[in-house]
């Protein structure tokens, strides 16, 4: 799962929380889950990092990347 | 060294000649040779008349025209006339035909189809404007023509107007419609550039990029950004990414330059191809005063391209706060189902009084363990905000009520401290279930 989908999980899952018809186990349920994805997010940004590429075309059309060296 | 040679060289050194026979003859032939030359110079030599002295010998209207029109492209450099645009017609073949003029003179000017590509748009009757070309002579009509190759008037009309027509056509097609406009993903894994590889504007977004440490790839797509080459890769380009697919979002841009050095992003094929783009696009020309064509056209504008990168990206403090805030909201939330559930055991236990409250001790007990669960969750020791967990005195807990027995005393430890308490001799919350 990338961050923005865990951020979108979490999303749904503060709505849920935040609605009056949540039953207790499952609010905790889910916010277990929520604790878990904003612990694995923050991890994800703590060596977040910019990369470099290039797209190319090959030879027979197709395309791809790859690194280049940031001067 | 041969005789003709040396006639033309009368003052040739002497001892190069055989014998004086043939220097004689060498000078002889440079005498002959200095007579006739002043016989040019003077028209009563009847013996050697020009062409059309006599009518005898007149030229041809070909040979006087087209002597004309070498004379005349030889007297003049290519070179910018100014006047005002009369007469303007388009010809079936496709060239332009019109009048320069100013109050005391006209001169009949002509752009071919083939150099029109180099004129933003077809000049207004009246305008004013300098246009470079070749003044020639037109056998076919005797008159003076004058070849235009560039065409510019005054207060950079024909751009305005080029831009005008182009923007009009592209809104006919509904292109430049507001609600054609795609909202930016927020996180984008995959940011494509279009830009030149070695331009000041890729350095910025990288540079920009970078100092956010946003967490996403930059995929640099080269393409020519100005010269005649640069609409052609710039759609190009555009179509690798489509072809490709993997880019969240496309940048398209070049670092601020001159107005014309801009006119690939006013093209219209280049708009068209932007905004047939796959995935939501960001315009970063960097020239703040002229909003180009694809400008309109791109799903967002950026005035620079270091301004396309903070908006195509979020930093690594952007996305911090948005997992604080989020995580503020699970909190609260979680902390806000415990409440409600709390709030209607206390009203059912109202409502019941006391009797058949099986239920509610079930679920004050299940409660009060969920509360105990939330609070070995670490961000969760401000969910149990308003709960107490009771305790023997042994410090064992009392998690169910059925633990509790008439005149026992216990400890609730609560948010801001220890209570300590006893259950009344007269029985307990109805553990007589």
């Amino acid at each position: 799962m990338n961050f923005e989908e865990r951020l979108a999980r979490l999303e749904r899952i503060a709505s849920e929380l935040e609605s009056d018809e949540v039953e207790l186990s499952r609010a905790l349920a889910l916010f277990e889950e929520g604790v878990e994805h904003l612990r694995l997010a923050s991890a994800e940004l703590a060596d977040a990092e910019a990369k470099l590429e290039q797209l190319v075309e090959r030879a027979d059309g197709t395309l791809g990347v790859i690194d280049i060296d940031d001067e | 060294m041969s005789p003709r040679r040396a006639a033309r060289r009368p003052s040739a050194e002497p001892d190069l000649f055989a014998s004086d026979a043939e220097r004689a003859e060498v000078e002889e032939r440079a005498r002959v040779a200095e007579r006739r030359r002043p016989a040019h110079r003077e028209p009563d030599v009847s013996y050697d008349s020009y062409p059309g002295e006599t009518a005898r010998s007149a030229v041809s209207v070909s040979v006087l025209t087209q002597t004309a029109r070498d004379v005349v492209e030889g007297a003049f450099i290519p070179l910018w006339v100014r006047g005002e645009i009369t007469d303007f017609k388009t010809h079936r073949n496709g060239n332009w035909y019109f009048c320069l003029r100013d109050r005391a003179a006209q001169l009949r000017c002509v752009v071919w189809s083939r150099d029109k590509r180099a004129i933003p748009a077809e000049p207004d009757e009246g305008m004013q404007v300098a246009a470079f070309g070749r003044l020639t002579v037109y056998p076919a009509r005797g008159e003076m023509q004058f070849s235009v190759l560039r065409l510019e008037a005054e207060g950079d009309g024909l751009r305005r107007k080029a831009l005008e027509i182009t923007r009009a056509r592209l809104e006919a097609d509904g292109l430049l419609a507001p609600e054609r406009k795609r909202p930016l993903p927020r996180f984008p894994r995959v940011v494509a550039v279009i830009t030149s590889p070695d331009g000041a504007a890729l350095h910025d977004i990288i540079a920009v990029t970078q100092r956010r440490a946003a967490n996403v790839r930059l995929v640099v797509v080269p393409s020519a950004v100005q010269g005649d080459s640069a609409p052609a890769e710039l759609c190009y380009a555009l179509d690798q990414v489509n072809r490709w697919g993997g880019a969240d979002i496309v940048i398209i841009g070049r670092g601020g330059g001159a107005r014309e050095d801009l006119s690939a992003f006013n093209n219209e094929r280049v708009a068209r191809a932007l905004a047939a783009c796959g995935v939501p696009t960001i315009s970063a020309v960097g020239h703040e005063i002229d909003i180009s064509i694809c400008d309109l056209v791109a799903d967002h504008r950026a005035p620079t391209p270091s301004a396309a990168a903070a908006a195509a990206t979020r930093s690594r403090e952007e996305l911090e706060t948005e997992l604080r805030k989020i995580s503020i909201r699970v909190s609260s939330g979680a902390r806000h189902a415990l409440r409600d559930t709390a709030d209607r055991l206390r009203h059912l236990g109202r409502d019941v009084a006391g009797a058949g409250t099986y239920q509610v001790t079930r679920r004050r007990a299940s409660l009060q363990e969920t509360a105990g669960r939330l609070h070995a969750l670490s961000p969760l020791a401000t969910l149990a905000r308003g709960y107490a967990v009771a305790r023997r005195m042994d410090g064992t807990t009392l998690a169910s009520a059925s633990s509790f027995e008439p005149g026992m005393p216990f400890e609730l430890t609560l948010r801001d401290g220890v209570v300590r308490a006893r259950v009344p001799h007269d029985g307990t919350t109805g553990s007589d279930s």
